[in-house]
């Protein structure tokens, strides 16, 4: 992304489009949830029941309060208030990585309960049930990796308010930023019921 | 007006020096010529496979390399066709270099995202070379189908992360494209005032958006499979192989039309320019373009009717591929139309865009015997496949880019070349071609599969004549490349417009300026007319 351009609009079209790819990327995976979970219903219900749901809500709570600071940044940059933008900026990164650590201690319970993908626990359960934590594993670890994607982008975005390459009227790579973070939010929305709360 | 010095001659930014010019050049023209000089290298090594592959079956039984060695040059020149040559070959190149001029832009929206497109096209290149090296060359065929693809201890992984990687380079071309053409066309430039080169290109980026996406998923889970053993295509775990299937094809088959849209959209350019007429019914080219990439994009099971499926969903899918024919048999019925009544000029990019209507037609039409449900399941995964499928993407996108390469070649390097070398080579690409795959679609109703090792001795003289036939085509591809590269040198110089277009591209010297305009571009109401150059040419006449 050209920071130099003037032409705001393209710059957020751009990234509109980009974001538009994100969600196809996971659609693919929501597909095969669709499909295995319509030929394997009772299995999905039943592992399904195994996950931590209050971990799961936590990890709500946070991306959803994190996409308020990000966007109240946005905010506040345009009001010239350079410290509390930088700050929310790091605030919204704190919760971004209190998500990934809620995800590790999650991940490894699941681990030591001998649930991971060509376990051999999973290998001998019944048809269905290595599919679940499978597309579990994939698609929460892609959702993951974009988290992580999303803390690079947003501490470019704070490095760039500290030296104040971003301010009141150049502040689209911010946004953009914001952009990408509340698409990660959005897509840990359709996450949340499908792995914890439908089944 | 040629006192500017052109793009070749001024760096785009003025303390680069040396290599470091063409390297971290952000022009998007520099950008096309990188693209030009890579995209031709991968083409002539895949042909060269190709044309080991068909040596090999010019007789039975082993003759230059064993099965193992087979499996994995057909894989490669699949994979190198498809994912190095064909989807980035026009947009990338005629593309990146056309799209700014032709809309009155000095570049794309992006230029340093251009210029990383390009580098991950090199970084999936060298991925591609590197999967040879680790565990050896990949032997799955270009479509990386479960369950082999997953067991196979050939180096798949990387293979698969090279396409990956070339899905994203072209999905951020795609972006940059869609982006340059909402914000930087001129003020004065309606929709539908703008060439019908750029609208193709358009309809492609939407197209590699939405479904580039869908393979890089694909592949992702190809190797997540191989690395961690998931098993969510193993029918021993639940998983359902068909699921592969569709996901692949659903990026596949729409990646047909990112190849093939952009190639219709050279012919109407190309067209009208020699036929010294507007082109017949713009904006019938304009919705058709648009139908085929939304149509286009729901007909992927056509792929997979012998894989097993209700006969509803074979029934939809047979029908809906039969109404993507219209919309293309539209634009074949619009640049035949064009020439009717026009004052035809001969020129190699004419005579290639000729072969290719008469090519393409013969690929649509196979087509429509591959789609009807009924006839498919006879030719399914013959020789007859690979007949139909070579004559869209060869006959029809290969001939395509060469009529671009003729066309444009003037405006991108500044110099002309030898018409009749040109001719020379045309023909005998032509010959060629028809010889090479004729065989193949009578070996296919025969009952011949692909990418077969060997065969019945029935079939020798169908793939004796085949052989020959690509022999005589590459050797059509080597004249014409080497006097393409000689014009370079011996070319006379070109005029800013060779040969009387009217689109913003021949209104600027060639090659263009870095900015690619000297003073504001002059948008015409409509793209097409060629009343100046015809009354120029009449004045021409009586002096």
């Amino acid at each position: 992304m050209n920071s130099s351009t003037p032409d705001k609009a393209g710059v957020k079209l751009g990234m509109w489009l980009f974001l538009y790819t994100e969600i196809m990327l996971f659609g693919g995976l929501f597909v095969l949830y669709a499909a295995y979970y319509s030929k394997y219903t009772s299995v999905f219900i039943e592992a399904g029941k195994s996950l931590d749901i209050t971990i799961g809500a936590l990890n709500t709570m946070i991306l959803l309060v994190s996409s308020f600071t990000v966007a109240s940044a946005i905010t506040a940059i345009q009001k010239k208030a350079r410290r509390s933008a930088a700050a929310l900026v790091g605030v919204s990164m704190v919760f971004g990585v209190l998500f990934l650590v809620n995800k590790y201690f999650e991940w490894g319970h699941k681990f030591e309960a001998g649930i991971y993908p060509g376990s051999p626990d999973l290998s001998d359960a019944e048809a269905g049930k290595s599919l679940f934590f499978g597309l579990y594993y994939l698609i929460t670890g892609l959702h993951g990796i974009h988290i992580i994607i999303g803390l690079i982008l947003l501490s470019i975005s704070l490095y760039f308010i500290t030296t104040k390459r971003i301010h009141e009227t150049q502040f689209v790579v911010l946004e953009n930023s914001g952009l990408y973070w509340h698409l990660v939010d959005l897509i840990w929305i359709f996450i949340f019921p499908l792995f914890y709360l439908i089944l | 007006m040629t006192d500017v010095p052109s793009y070749l001659k001024t760096p785009s930014s003025p303390n680069l020096k040396g290599i470091w010019v063409w390297l971290l050049t952000t022009d998007h023209k520099r950008i096309g010529v990188l693209y030009m000089i890579s995209i031709l290298f991968w083409f002539c090594i895949a042909v060269t496979l190709g044309l080991v592959i068909r040596t090999e079956l010019m007789a039975e039984g082993e003759t230059l390399m064993g099965s193992q060695t087979y499996n994995a040059v057909f894989t490669l020149h699949g994979v190198i066709m498809i994912f190095l040559f064909i989807i980035p070959g026009i947009p990338a190149i005629f593309g990146n270099f056309l799209l700014p001029i032709q809309i009155g832009s000095d570049d794309v929206f992006f230029p340093r995202l251009n210029l990383l497109s390009w580098y991950l096209y090199i970084f999936g290149g060298i991925l591609a070379v590197v999967s040879l090296f680790s565990g050896g060359p990949p032997d799955t065929g270009w479509t990386f189908y479960v369950p082999f693809s997953v067991q196979t201890e050939s180096g798949v992984t990387f293979t698969v992360l090279a396409a990956f990687i070339l899905g994203m380079s072209s999905m951020l071309t795609g972006i940059n494209f869609i982006t340059t053409i909402h914000r930087l066309r001129m003020k004065t430039m309606g929709w539908m005032q703008m060439p019908l080169f750029t609208w193709s290109l358009y309809a492609t980026a939407w197209v590699q958006l939405l479904a580039t996406p869908i393979l890089a998923i694909t592949l992702l889970i190809i190797v997540a499979e191989r690395i961690f053993g998931i098993g969510l295509f193993d029918p021993g775990r639940g998983g359902d192989p068909i699921l592969y299937q569709h996901l692949f094809w659903m990026y596949s088959h729409p990646a047909v039309y990112i190849m093939v849209l952009p190639a219709m959209g050279v012919i109407s350019e190309i067209m009208p320019v020699f036929s010294r007429k507007a082109i017949f019914g713009y904006k019938a080219i304009v919705y058709s373009t648009l139908a085929i990439a939304i149509a286009g994009s729901l007909v992927w099971a056509h792929h997979m009717f012998t894989s097993g499926m209700s006969d509803t969903a074979v029934f939809v899918f047979s029908l809906l591929t039969f109404v993507v024919a219209i919309p293309s048999a539209v634009k074949v019925f619009s640049w035949v139309s064009t020439m009717y009544k026009g004052s035809v000029l001969m020129t190699p990019p004419l005579f290639y865009a000729l072969c290719f209507i008469y090519l393409f037609s013969v690929g649509g039409l196979t087509g429509l015997v591959l789609g009807a449900a009924g006839t498919n399941i006879h030719v399914h995964d013959t020789h007859f496949v690979v007949g139909h499928f070579h004559f869209v993407m060869f006959g029809g996108a290969g001939f395509a880019f060469f009529a671009a390469l003729h066309f444009w070649w003037p405006k991108i390097f500044g110099r002309m070349y030898n018409f009749r070398k040109a001719y020379r080579a045309a023909i005998l690409i032509t010959i060629g071609f028809i010889v090479h795959y004729m065989p193949m679609l009578i070996l296919g109703l025969q009952g011949m599969p692909r990418r077969y090792y060997n065969y019945l001795p029935q079939f020798e003289a169908g793939n004796f004549f085949a052989g020959i036939g690509g022999f005589i085509m590459v050797a059509g591809i080597m004249l014409m490349l080497v006097n393409l590269v000689q014009g370079l040198r011996k070319g006379e110089p070109a005029v800013g417009d060779p040969w009387g277009g009217t689109t913003l591209e021949w209104s600027v010297p060639s090659p263009p300026p870095l900015h690619n305009f000297l003073d504001t571009p002059r948008v015409k109401s409509y793209p097409y007319d060629f009343t100046d150059i015809m009354k120029q040419q009449a004045g021409s006449k009586k002096v």
